[in-house]
C-alpha cells in the first residue's frame, strides 16, 4: 500500500524521487488533504467544513444526494472553484496557497466531468494530444504515441480520426478518461461520469475506473453508482448538506451505516432499485 | 379524408393533411403530392410576379422611367467604366475585411478578458465598441477622410484610398467584435473548464478550445457583416475615391441618365447573392457537428 515513490508527504524528509519510509504520516503517504473547506454560492452554503484525506492508491467514493456538495468538492479540489476557506494539500504541498501556481496543479490532477466536455472541433486524437502538447511541451509525435497506446488500452485506436459528434456517449466519455490519463495526473477525479450516459454504456465506462484502480490510480469518484462504488472503493464518505457525515469502508457504510441521514439515503436507494 | 382536400386549385392541404392524419402513405402517392405543390409554387411564383410587372409597366409614367434607367446605348456604354471602377471597391473591402477580422478579434478578447486587473482594457474596448457603433460611419468616413489630411502633418498619406481603408476598418470592427464575442459567450463554460483542468492557461484555453469553436459558430454573422461591408464602400466615394458608385455617378452625369446605377446596383447583386448561398451551405454543414458536439 505505501509505495510512496514521489511522494512529497507531510512529515517525510524524502526527496522528490525517494522512498519514503513506510512509517511516515499514518503509514500512508497522504496523495490529498482536504482541511477545513468551506464554499458558498451567494448566500447558499454548498460546502460547510469538509475534511478528507486520500492516500496514495486509494479509491474513495463520495455518495449523497444531488446538491450535496460532491462535485463542488471536486471542483474546488481542481481549483476550478476558489475556497471560502480551508486548505488543500496535494502531496504535502499546499495546492491552495496564493504562491501555488494553479496550472501546475491541475497538470497533476486530472478531472472526468459528467458531460464529457470534449472538444467538438478536434478529432478524438487531438482532444488528446492537446494538453501533453501544450501544457508539458510534448513533441506532436510524442504526444501521439503516448495517446494512441491508451486509446488501444481502452477500445478506442480506431476512433483516434473521429470527431467526438461520431462517438457513442460511453466512448466519448472513455476518450475524456484517456484525455485526463494522457497527463499522467497523480490523482483523478471522477464527477458523477456515467450519469448522462444510456444504461446500457455505464458498464464499459466503470470497467475503465476498474482497470485504473486495479493499477493503483488514486481517484475521487463522485457518484450515484452504489454498486460499483461497493465494489472498488476503499472508503466511502456520505455527504450530505456540505459535510461528510460518515465515512469507512464500503461493507461498513452499505451494510451498517450508523448516521440516521446515511440510512435514510441508503433506503431511498435500495427502494429505487439501485443498490 | 385527405382525398377530399387534394383538389382545391392551392393543393398545399394536400401536404398538411398528410402529415396530420394517420396511416402511412405510399411513396408514389407523396411523390405526386410533392410534384404537386411544386406545381403550384411555380405558379404562384408566377402570378405573384407576373402581377407587379403588369402594374410597374402599366404606371402612367412608365415610358420615362424606363428610358431613364433602361437605356441600351448608355448601358452599352458605362458598363466598361463601371465594370473596372468596381475592383477599387474590391480592393477596398479585401484589405478592410483582413484588418477587421484581425482588430475586431483583439478588441474582442480584451472585453472577454476576467479579473479587475484588466479592467482599463476592458473599458478601453467597450467604449471603442460603443463610440463606432454610435457614429454614423460616412461621418467617420468625412472626419478621417478630411481632418487627418487636414492637419497637412509630414510625411502623412494623401491618398483618400488609405483613410477610406481605416475608416471602414474601424466603423466595421466595432460592429465584428460584438459578433465575435457573441461567439465567445456562446461557447459553454465547460469548455473552458475542461481546458483549464487540464493545466492549459486560461490564454492558451481561449486560443486552442475557445476560440476555435466560437469562430466557426459566427462565420455566417461574420460573412453577413462582410457582406454590408461590401456595399458600404461606396460611402467612400464621399472623400474623392473613384469607385464604382462614383464612376457611376460620372456617366449618370453625362449621359443624364440613370442606368449606370442599375449597372451598378447589378454588379453589387452578382457579387453579393453567392456569397449569401455560402453562407447558407456553411451554417447546413457546420451545424450538425455542433449541436451533437456542445451537449
Amino acid at each position: 500500500m505505501s509505495r510512496t515513490t514521489g511522494s512529497r508527504g507531510v512529515g517525510t524528509t524524502a526527496g522528490p524521487s525517494g522512498q519514503a519510509p513506510a512509517g511516515s504520516g499514518n503509514g500512508q503517504a497522504r496523495a490529498l488533504r482536504v482541511e477545513g473547506v468551506w464554499k458558498s454560492f451567494g448566500a447558499t452554503p454548498v460546502l460547510r467544513g469538509i475534511d478528507l484525506e486520500l492516500a496514495e492508491h486509494d479509491v474513495v467514493c463520495l455518495i449523497g444526494a444531488s446538491g450535496s456538495g460532491k462535485s463542488t468538492l471536486l471542483r474546488c479540489i481542481n481549483l476550478l472553484e476558489p475556497l471560502d476557506s480551508g486548505r488543500v494539500f496535494l502531496e504535502g504541498e499546499e495546492i491552495t496557497a496564493p504562491t501555488a501556481d494553479v496550472n501546475r496543479v491541475r497538470r497533476r490532477i486530472g478531472i472526468v466531468f459528467q458531460s464529457f466536455n470534449l472538444f467538438p472541433h478536434m478529432s478524438v486524437l487531438a482532444n488528446v494530444t492537446l494538453a501533453p502538447c501544450k501544457v508539458l511541451g510534448m513533441s506532436q509525435r510524442e504526444a501521439g504515441e503516448r495517446a494512441v497506446g491508451l486509446l488501444d488500452r481502452f477500445g478506442l485506436a480506431d476512433k483516434r480520426d473521429d470527431f467526438p459528434d461520431r462517438l457513442s456517449g460511453g466512448q466519448q466519455q472513455r476518450v475524456a478518461i484517456v484525455r485526463a490519463l494522457a497527463m499522467e495526473p497523480d490523482l483523478l477525479l471522477l464527477d458523477e461520469i456515467t450519469s448522462a450516459l444510456d444504461p446500457e454504456l455505464v458498464a464499459e465506462v466503470l470497467n475503465v475506473i476498474r482497470e485504473l484502480a486495479r493499477g493503483g490510480m488514486t481517484m475521487l469518484i463522485a457518484t450515484h453508482e452504489m454498486g460499483f462504488a461497493r465494489d472498488i472503493a476503499t472508503r466511502v464518505c456520505f455527504l450530505d448538506a456540505g459535510v461528510i457525515l460518515e465515512q469507512g469502508p464500503a461493507a461498513e457504510i452499505f451494510s451498517r451505516p450508523r448516521e440516521a441521514r446515511t440510512q435514510q439515503f441508503l433506503q431511498r436507494i435500495v427502494e429505487a432499485g439501485r443498490l | 379524408m385527405s382525398g377530399s382536400l387534394a383538389g382545391g386549385p392551392l393543393g398545399s392541404g394536400d401536404l398538411l393533411s398528410l402529415r396530420a392524419s394517420g396511416p402511412p402513405r405510399s411513396g408514389r402517392r407523396y411523390d405526386r403530392s410533392a410534384f404537386r405543390s411544386t406545381l403550384v409554387a411555380f405558379g404562384s411564383t408566377i402570378v405573384f410576379f407576373g402581377l407587379i410587372g403588369w402594374v410597374v409597366v402599366h404606371a402612367p409614367n412608365w415610358p420615362e422611367v424606363q428610358r431613364s434607367f433602361l437605356d441600351g446605348a448608355v448601358w452599352a456604354q458605362s458598363v466598361p467604366d463601371i465594370v473596372p471602377a468596381f475592383l477599387v471597391n474590391v480592393q477596398l473591402f479585401c484589405i478592410a475585411e483582413v484588418l477587421i477580422l484581425v482588430l475586431a478579434l483583439v478588441l474582442a478578447v480584451l472585453r472577454s478578458l476576467p479579473g479587475p486587473v484588466l479592467f482599463p482594457l476592458r473599458l478601453l474596448a467597450t467604449v471603442y465598441a460603443d463610440v463606432f457603433r454610435a457614429v454614423p460611419g460616412v461621418l467617420i468616413i468625412y472626419l478621417l477622410g478630411f481632418g487627418i489630411p487636414g492637419l497637412q502633418i509630414a510625411g502623412i498619406p494623401t491618398d483618400p484610398f488609405v483613410y477610406a481603408v481605416i475608416a471602414l476598418t474601424l466603423v466595421y470592427s466595432a460592429y465584428v467584435s460584438e459578433v465575435y464575442r457573441a461567439g465567445i459567450q456562446s461557447v459553454h463554460p465547460s469548455q473552458e473548464a475542461a481546458a483549464r483542468s487540464l493545466g492549459l492557461t486560461q490564454f492558451q484555453a481561449l486560443r486552442y478550445v475557445v476560440l476555435p469553436q466560437a469562430v466557426r459558430r459566427v462565420i455566417p454573422p461574420l460573412l453577413n457583416d462582410f457582406i454590408g461591408l461590401q456595399k458600404d464602400t461606396v460611402l467612400v466615394s464621399y472623400i474623392g475615391v473613384i469607385e464604382i458608385f462614383r464612376q457611376s455617378q460620372i456617366d449618370q452625369q453625362a449621359a443624364f441618365n440613370y442606368t449606370p446605377y442599375l449597372v451598378t446596383a447589378l454588379v453589387f447583386l452578382v457579387i453579393t447573392i453567392p456569397l449569401a448561398r455560402l453562407v447558407d451551405v456553411m451554417i447546413a454543414r457546420d451545424r450538425r457537428r455542433f449541436l451533437a458536439g456542445t451537449r
